[in-house]
This record gives C-alpha cells, sequence and structure tokens, in this order.
C-alpha cells in the first residue's frame, strides 16, 4: 500500500475494499517503522483509531465526503483540542490547545482521521527543518540529507509513506521548498484563502496554510475542503472557492507560460536547471507558449522578506512572556527575569535571532529606514507580477536553487540558508498562489518545478500540475525503502 | 514673574458596546476576574481579532459631533510592550490614520466662551488589571478588561488653567453620554483622563516642558493635581531648576504629584499596522446615516431650554450638564409642556435633594417622571396645594404608592369648600382678637398672618387663593 494516492484510498474506502480503521492501522505501522525519520512530534494512536470507527460508522450510515475515513497529518503549527500543539519550540512543550483551528475544524468534519502532529521548525523559522526543539527531520531519499523547511516534517511524512497527506504552511516557502526537496506536491493558495484562525503566527502578513501530497489531485481534494471565507479571521478572502476536487482539467495548448530570466541565475544548481526546463519543455510540446517575462525587483525580495518576517514575528511571539502559558523559567526573581528567562530558555537560536532582527527593524529611527522600506519593495514585486500576469496565465522556474543539502551543512550560515528560499519567498510577498511539483530527479535526489498563479487562481495551478503529472511520473517516483539509520 | 499654564488632556472614554472590541466577550463591570476573557482576550496562540463595527459606529459618531473629519481610510496599529496586564505583548491602537481627526468643542472659560480644538481620537483595546493588594509577595491578573474599547480623545495643549481642563471634560463627559456611546462612569474607570501640564512665563510663545499625569478620574481630582503640578513646575523653574519630562502619579490623600518613569526608561513601542486587521473602510452612507441619527446635542439642548422653553441660564446649564437629569426633565415635560419652569423646579429641587439624600443615581431614581406627573397633574387641578406637594413626593419617595393613593389614603386633599372654609377662618380670626383689631386699624399686613393661621389650621390642605380671597371678603366687613 506504500504511497498510495488520497483520491484511490477515497475509492476504496467506498468500495468497502478497506476500512478506515485498517488504513489507520496500517499508516500508524508505518510511522512505527520510521521513527528515525523523526517526521511527527507527536502521535496519537487511541484517538486516530477512535476517528477511523467513527469515520467507518459515518461510510456505513452513507452520509461521507470524499475525505471520510482518509489519515491525515497535521504540521504542528495548528491548535488541535486537547491535544498537545508545541509549533516545534520547547516555549509551547507543554501547551495543550483548548480549541480547534479553523483548518482542523473543517477537516474533522470531512471525517478525515488524524494521525498526529507533524515536525517543524521551531515556529515556522527555518529552510532545513534542523530548527525543532525536538530535532532534526531526516530526509526520506537520503537520511543525511534535510527535508527542507519549516513543514519538513509534514514532507517527509508523505515522501516516506507515514500518511497520504499532510497540512503545512508557508510562510516564505515552507510548503514548497520542502515538497521539492522531498519529491512531494505542495501548494499554498493565495493569501488568505485559508483561515489562519488557529494556526500559530509567525508572519501574519505572509503566513499561509498548505498542503503536501503526492499528487496535483490529492493536494486539490484536501484544498478544497480546507479553504474558504472564516469569519474569525478578518484577513481571510470571501472570493467563492472552485471546486477544485473535481475539475483539474485544462487545455495546455492554450496556456502561456512566462519564464523569467531571474529565476534561472547565479546560484542555480546545473542539474536542478537542467531538469527545470526539462519540464518547461515538456509543456511547450504540448502545445503551451513560453514566454520570456521581466520580475525586475524580485533579487529585492530576500532582503524585504527578512525585514518584514521577523519584524511581524517579534510582535507575534511576544505573547510567550511565561505569564499564561507555556514554559515560566524557575524561581524568577522579578518581573523581568521572568520575561528573561523564559523566553531565552523557550526560545531556540533562529527564533532569537529573527526576534531581535525584528524588534531592531521597528525601533524608533530605524522604521523608516527599513520596515517602511520593505514594505515599499513588496509593493513594487506584487506590481511586477501583475504585469506579469497581464501577459501570462502562469509563471514557472526551480523551487529550490540546489536539491537537499546535507543535515549541518548550512546549520551556521543563516545567510546561506535564506537564500535557499530565493525563488519562493518573492510569490510569498506578493501573496499569490504557487505550487511545487517533482520534476526529475539529480544525483537520486528530487528537483521541484515552481507553478505560480495569479491572486485566487488555484483551479489553473492545480490543473497545470495535474496536467504535467498525467504526461509525466515523477510524483509517482519514490524515495529508496531504506533501512532505518 | 507671572506663569501660564499649558494643559492639554487625553481623555479615555469606555464605549458602551455589549462586547469588546475585537472578541465576543462581555464588557459588563464588576464580573469575577477572568470570566468575562475569552481565548482572544488571552492573547492564545492562534487566535486573530475581528473589529466590533459597533465601536466604529460609535468614534464616528464622536466625530461628527465635534465637527471633525472622519478619515474614510483608518488603520490598527500594534503598540508593543510586555506587561503582565497586557495578553498579547502588544495593546491594539490606532496611530498613523486614527478614525477621528482634528474636531473643536467650546467651552465656558473664565473670560467667556472659549474653543478648544482636537487632535484626534482613535480606538483602541484596554489592557487588563494587575491586582497587587489581595496576593501577598505576588501579582493577580485580571483580564476581563482586556479588549474592552476605548476611545481616546486628543486634544490639543489649549487649555490655560485647571478650570478650563474641568469645563473641557465636563462637555465631553456630557457629550458621550447625549451621544450614548459611553456610560461616563467615572468610579469604575469608564472615563479618565491624562493631564499634560507645563508652564511657560506669560506672553511667551514657546512651550515649557511638560509632565504628563496619569489616570485621573475624578472632576475634583483633576483640578487639584493640575494646579499641584503646576505650581511644581514653577518652584522649580523659580529655583533655577529644570522641569523633567515624565510621567507622573497624583496622590489625593498627599495632594503631590510623584514621578512614575522618567522618559530615559521610556518604552519604544515599534508601532506598525496590525496584520491581523485589514484598513477599516468608512463609506459616506455610513457617515450620512450616522449623521441623520445624531440626537440633540447639550449645546442644542441648552439653549433650546433659554429660547424655546424660557428658563434662565442657570436651570438650562444645571439640566443639560447632565444628561440623565436633562432626560428626566424631558419626560416630566411631555406631560406637562406649558409648565417648563415648573418641571424644571422639580428637577433641580425637590428630585436632585432626593437623589443627593440617598445617593443615587438619576436614572435610580425611585419616582419615575411619569410619576411625578402624575403628582404635578393634581397640583393643577387644584386638588393639593404646591406645599402638600412637596409633602407626598416624600411619601412617593419612601414608596408608599402613587400620588392619587397617597392624597387619598392621607386625605390630604384640599379644602375647596367655601363653608368649610368660612368656619376655619371665623375660629382663626377668633382665636385672635388683637390682630384683628390692629388689622381694621389699618395694619393690612397682617393678612399674611391671617392666612398663614389659616393654613396652618387647616393642615396645608386649604385651597390658598381661596383663603385669600374669602379673608379680605371677611376682613373688608364690618365688625360684628
Amino acid at each position: 500500500m506504500h504511497r498510495v494516492s488520497v483520491v484511490q484510498l477515497s475509492n476504496g474506502l467506498a468500495k468497502g475494499e478497506y476500512s478506515s480503521e485498517e488504513l489507520t492501522q496500517y499508516f500508524l505501522e508505518q510511522i512505527d517503522a520510521n521513527t528515525h525519520l523523526n517526521a511527527f512530534i507527536t502521535v496519537d494512536e487511541n484517538g486516530a483509531m477512535e476517528q477511523a470507527r467513527a469515520a467507518d460508522e459515518r461510510r456505513r450510515a452513507g452520509d461521507a465526503h470524499a475525505l471520510t475515513g482518509v489519515p491525515i497529518a497535521h504540521k504542528d503549527i495548528f491548535c488541535v483540542k486537547g491535544g498537545r500543539t508545541t509549533c516545534g519550540s520547547r516555549m509551547l512543550d507543554n501547551f495543550v490547545a483548548p480549541y480547534n483551528a479553523t483548518v482542523v475544524e473543517r477537516l474533522a468534519q470531512c471525517g478525515t482521521v488524524l494521525l498526529g502532529k507533524t515536525n517543524m521548525d521551531e515556529f515556522a523559522m527555518g529552510s532545513s527543518n534542523e530548527n525543532s526543539f525536538y530535532g532534526d527531520v531526516k530526509n526520506p531519499w537520503d537520511t543525511t540529507r534535510v527535508p527542507g523547511g519549516s513543514s519538513g516534517g509534514s514532507a517527509a511524512a508523505v515522501a516516506g509513506g507515514l500518511c497520504p497527506i499532510a497540512t503545512g504552511t508557508d510562510t516564505g516557502g515552507s510548503v514548497r521548498q520542502p515538497a521539492a526537496l522531498t519529491g512531494t506536491t505542495g501548494m499554498k493558495p493565495t493569501y488568505g484563502r485559508v483561515s489562519r484562525y488557529g494556526m500559530i503566527a509567525f508572519a501574519s502578513s505572509l503566513d499561509q496554510a498548505g498542503v503536501i501530497g503526492q499528487s496535483a489531485t490529492d493536494v486539490a481534494v484536501l484544498l478544497e475542503a480546507m479553504m474558504g471565507f472564516d469569519p474569525a479571521d478578518s484577513t481571510s478572502t470571501d472570493q467563492p472557492v472552485a471546486a477544485l476536487g473535481d475539475d483539474l482539467s485544462i487545455n495546455i495548448s492554450d496556456l502561456r507560460i512566462g519564464v523569467p530570466d531571474v529565476f534561472f541565475a547565479e546560484g542555480l544548481d546545473p542539474q536542478v536547471e537542467e531538469r527545470v526546463r526539462a519540464a518547461l519543455r515538456v509543456f511547450a510540446d504540448a502545445g503551451a507558449e513560453l514566454v520570456p517575462v521581466e520580475l525586475p525587483h524580485l533579487s529585492l525580495s530576500v532582503p524585504a522578506y527578512y525585514v518584514i518576517a521577523p519584524a511581524e514575528c517579534s510582535s507575534n511571539l511576544s505573547r510567550f512572556d511565561g505569564v499564561r502559558f507555556g514554559h515560566r523559567c524557575d524561581d524568577p526573581a522579578d518581573l523581568e527575569d521572568l520575561y528573561r528567562r523564559s523566553r531565552t530558555e523557550g526560545f531556540g537560536d533562529e527564533v532569537l535571532r529573527r526576534i531581535l532582527t525584528g524588534t531592531f527593524v521597528l525601533s524608533a529611527g530605524y522604521y523608516d529606514a527599513y520596515y517602511k522600506k520593505a514594505q515599499q519593495v513588496r509593493r513594487l514585486i506584487t506590481d511586477d507580477f501583475k504585469r506579469a500576469f497581464n501577459k501570462v496565465d502562469l509563471i514557472m522556474g526551480p523551487t529550490s536553487p540546489t536539491t537537499a543539502f546535507g543535515l549541518g551543512d548550512k546549520a551556521d550560515d543563516p545567510v546561506s540558508m535564506y537564500l535557499n528560499d530565493i525563488y519562493t519567498i518573492g510569490v510569498s510577498l506578493a501573496g499569490l498562489p504557487a505550487a511545487s511539483v517533482p520534476c526529475g530527479l539529480a544525483d537520486g535526489l528530487p528537483v521541484g518545478l515552481h507553478i505560480i498563479g495569479s491572486h485566487y487562481r488555484e483551479q489553473t495551478v492545480l490543473s497545470a500540475a495535474h496536467a504535467f503529472q498525467q504526461i509525466t511520473d515523477w510524483h509517482e517516483a519514490a524515495p529508496p525503502k531504506g533501512e532505518p539509520s | 514673574m507671572s506663569w501660564e499654564m499649558v494643559i492639554g488632556l487625553e481623555i479615555h472614554a469606555q464605549l458602551a458596546t455589549r462586547s469588546k472590541i475585537f472578541s465576543g466577550s462581555s464588557t459588563a463591570y464588576g464580573a469575577s476576574p477572568n470570566t468575562q476573557a475569552s481565548l482572544v482576550d488571552l492573547g492564545f496562540p492562534g487566535v486573530l481579532p475581528v473589529l466590533n463595527e459597533e465601536a466604529v459606529r460609535m468614534a464616528i459618531r464622536f466625530g461628527l459631533a465635534v465637527d471633525a473629519r472622519i478619515d474614510q481610510r483608518s488603520v490598527f496599529a500594534r503598540k508593543n510592550y510586555f506587561y503582565p496586564d497586557l495578553p498579547k505583548g502588544y495593546q491594539i491602537s490606532q496611530f498613523e490614520a486614527p478614525i477621528v481627526a482634528g474636531g473643536q468643542l467650546t467651552i465656558d472659560g473664565e473670560n467667556g466662551t472659549k474653543t478648544i480644538r482636537l487632535t484626534r481620537a482613535h480606538l483602541e483595546e484596554d489592557a487588563g488589571k494587575s491586582l497587587h493588594e489581595a496576593f501577598s509577595g505576588a501579582t493577580g491578573i485580571d483580564l476581563n478588561r482586556a479588549g474592552t474599547p476605548l476611545l481616546e480623545i486628543v486634544s490639543e495643549p489649549d487649555l490655560r488653567s485647571a478650570g478650563e481642563a474641568v469645563a473641557y471634560l465636563k462637555k465631553v463627559h456630557a457629550l458621550v453620554q447625549y451621544l450614548e456611546i459611553c456610560d461616563g462612569n467615572m468610579q469604575e474607570g469608564s472615563f479618565r483622563c491624562d493631564a499634560n501640564v507645563s508652564v511657560r512665563p506669560a506672553g511667551q510663545d514657546a512651550l515649557g516642558t511638560r509632565t504628563e499625569l496619569k489616570n485621573l478620574n475624578s472632576f475634583r481630582f483633576i483640578e487639584k493635581a493640575i494646579n499641584v503640578e503646576a505650581e511644581r513646575h514653577i518652584d522649580v523653574l523659580e529655583g533655577g531648576g529644570q522641569v523633567v519630562q515624565e510621567t507622573r502619579l497624583y496622590d489625593p490623600d498627599k495632594n503631590q504629584t510623584r514621578a512614575m518613569r522618567s522618559k530615559e526608561e521610556a518604552n519604544d513601542y515599534r508601532y506598525f499596522p496590525d496584520p491581523d486587521l485589514l484598513p477599516v473602510f468608512i463609506s459616506d452612507e455610513l457617515i450620512d446615516s450616522l449623521r441623520a441619527s445624531l440626537p440633540e446635542l447639550p449645546d442644542a439642548r441648552r439653549e433650546r431650554y433659554r429660547d424655546v422653553l424660557g428658563l434662565n441660564d442657570y436651570d438650562a446649564d444645571t439640566l443639560t450638564n447632565s444628561k440623565p437629569h436633562s432626560d428626566y426633565f424631558e419626560r416630566l415635560l411631555a406631560h406637562h409642556p406649558a409648565d417648563a419652569k415648573r418641571c424644571a423646579n422639580w428637577v433641580l429641587g425637590e428630585l436632585t435633594a432626593a437623589l443627593n439624600k440617598d445617593n443615587v443615581s438619576v436614572t435610580e431614581a425611585r419616582v419615575a417622571p411619569e410619576r411625578l406627573a402624575a403628582l404635578l397633574d393634581r397640583v393643577e387641578d387644584n386638588t393639593i396645594s404646591g406645599s402638600i406637594a412637596k409633602e407626598v413626593f416624600t411619601l412617593m419617595w419612601q414608596g408608599e404608592g402613587d400620588a392619587d393613593d397617597i392624597i387619598e389614603q392621607q386625605g390630604l386633599k384640599q379644602i375647596t369648600d367655601t363653608g368649610a372654609l368660612t368656619a376655619t377662618i371665623q375660629a382663626v380670626l377668633d382665636q385672635h382678637p388683637a390682630q384683628l383689631a390692629q388689622y381694621r386699624e389699618g395694619k393690612t399686613k397682617l393678612l399674611g398672618f391671617f392666612v398663614g393661621k389659616v393654613m396652618q389650621q387647616s393642615g396645608g390642605k386649604a385651597n390658598p387663593g381661596q383663603v385669600n380671597q374669602l379673608l379680605r371678603d371677611m376682613l373688608s366687613g364690618e365688625p360684628e
């Protein structure tokens, strides 16, 4: 049953080929057999089996959703009522959420079975999943390598066959980059498409929930269930949601695909470039038109992002102060000591680095030079994309400049780590929907094709991804079943 | 040297919404600690604020009432600082784009009317409360107040004395109550203010260094605090020193101010637009409909009382200064439209005296305006006299029933029967032969003496007009 798609699982459940209980048992065993990947922070065997039995009951009663009984995993950034929600941080090691995130609630309503919570970079800050309080996640394709971050646990779990599909979150590329590095299909919709309520905030103006799965069709089914207006999130959009799960048909020969030069510039691994160009040829051979587009301000996206995201994070993470929930230091001498030690002990280095950066760029006298300027750059980047989308339906390029790098390789060089998201960050700043789909292997490691759409055009992005996956079978490539190291 | 005070006020008016500004929790006062705090008020991980539109409407109503500009786009910002009663580590407030900009109010200053300019009024959430007394060696946190909507009303430094500051404050206090956007309860902290105080040599344009007096919540303390602080500035300056810009607290027991924190320790609030809340766009339609729904405001009402109802300045001012009093008067007047002066006298006289005696507010008056109106009906139709009416009112206040019941039960009906009155008068005349003789000798001032005696004898029930008439007739008659 290794790597069976959600759509197939749903059909199998509907036909009674197996029960959700059996399915859930199977995936719990896979999780158990692959603990060396460190993909999960929390596994809820009892809860999952209970939900599976309820799902089987619901199927028998004839009131099933396509996802009823399908096992899933949530990135440990989503609050699940009564369950531990750590956000990959010591700060929240003991935190039991008293409520469900909207995403969790909506998927539970569909009858999905929650296997557990996946590992992640602390507070979603990172591109390698080496910043988790619960340890590094290993890439199933090569366990000496990173799976990418910050949704690395979800990506590794799907790639390794520990669960059929999982949620992730993407602030600067954290769904797409790990999807690229693990050979999975990952998608972030337009900013505001999925409610952020109950998703622990990193950078509110960028955070967007997404999905990591095995194919565009699988991702479409789960995304459709997650998307839609939520009155509890003022930034969620009330634009109508297309029936993604039902309709990913597209005529490729009608597509105009923008290819920015800037995506193929210095720093791109030649093998990655070769695989991505081959993927573009697949579209061209099928009749799509490849059009050069200009994104003149994209080179400013990494610096702009590393001003805006830390600024928002420094404020969002202020609530972790040791007073009401989360880690509190022992025997504080006074209030100042309580704050200082609780936060120093509770947060890891990368989080502290970004809080300090954010505090600096927002402080009096520097606000205009950094934060305000970065917002102006963000506007320019958004306008670049808008202009490009006047000419083309989609923009494509590589998702990540390299394949999965070795654990520890970049751990001491944050700037080099930040550059790993060079292709994804601009898209996040502009709030656009984008997916990463597997498009080849380089030295046995997956390469991702980045498909970017205009605002609210999730259906076009996923349809193109689906069309590509009908022509190619890279998404079916599974990592070698290695021995647990 | 003669010194001039320069004062600007920042008023915090708690808006009278039912729920909080960014959550559905109740805003009711006085509940057990932390029972009115939702996950949003507690700042739990993952929760998000949703703006209460009623708070926006209330802010716009205020802006329209002070002739301010309502900006069609306003932005919520985060004001970042750490404090245990600030759950999120930031307060959601407005900074660069407040909802109300400019505006003005007229006050009656020491030298006639004076216009005070407003800088702005913006929406923000209140913080919780730290409880130090009840927990020895520790601090308790009550987050019931966290997220309560506040309108911060900032004036230009146009005020020149503590008296002007209080006049302005009272004006705003009355206005927010007329607009029904704030209950004005200063004891409960629903209406409080910070005062920025500085002094400068009279005639100088440049402003002196200011200090900020925090959390003043009674008109009396505000006046005393400003005066004592200005005197402190003058003492410092005349002693050759310099005023330090700082935040100070007023201690009413000692009538002194003391430093709270100095500017050196002042927070850098790192304001930035709150990414969880989209900018607020206000349509012309909303502004127009709110403008059309504005009630009669205190200035207009006072003018009407003077010009249309013919009340004197004192009555008009006193009534309109307090919306509850004025509303009581309006309801009474509705039953006795021709008797504005009498209605005003009752509200400002008997009613106010009774309220003060029992220390209750007019909204809790034990005699509702409609019941008082029924009492006045009995005066008008001569069932009882004005002085008996006061007695009846006291009995009504004590819960003895309605006017008619009391008049009936206590037998207070005015005596208008000529026969009975004549008999009483005759008895009085018989009892006072000496005075009668003096009257007849021309000392006609004694008429009042006889009237008094007759009223006394009748237990106040005799109709005074009739008594007068009958007395005159009987006294002018020939001696028997």
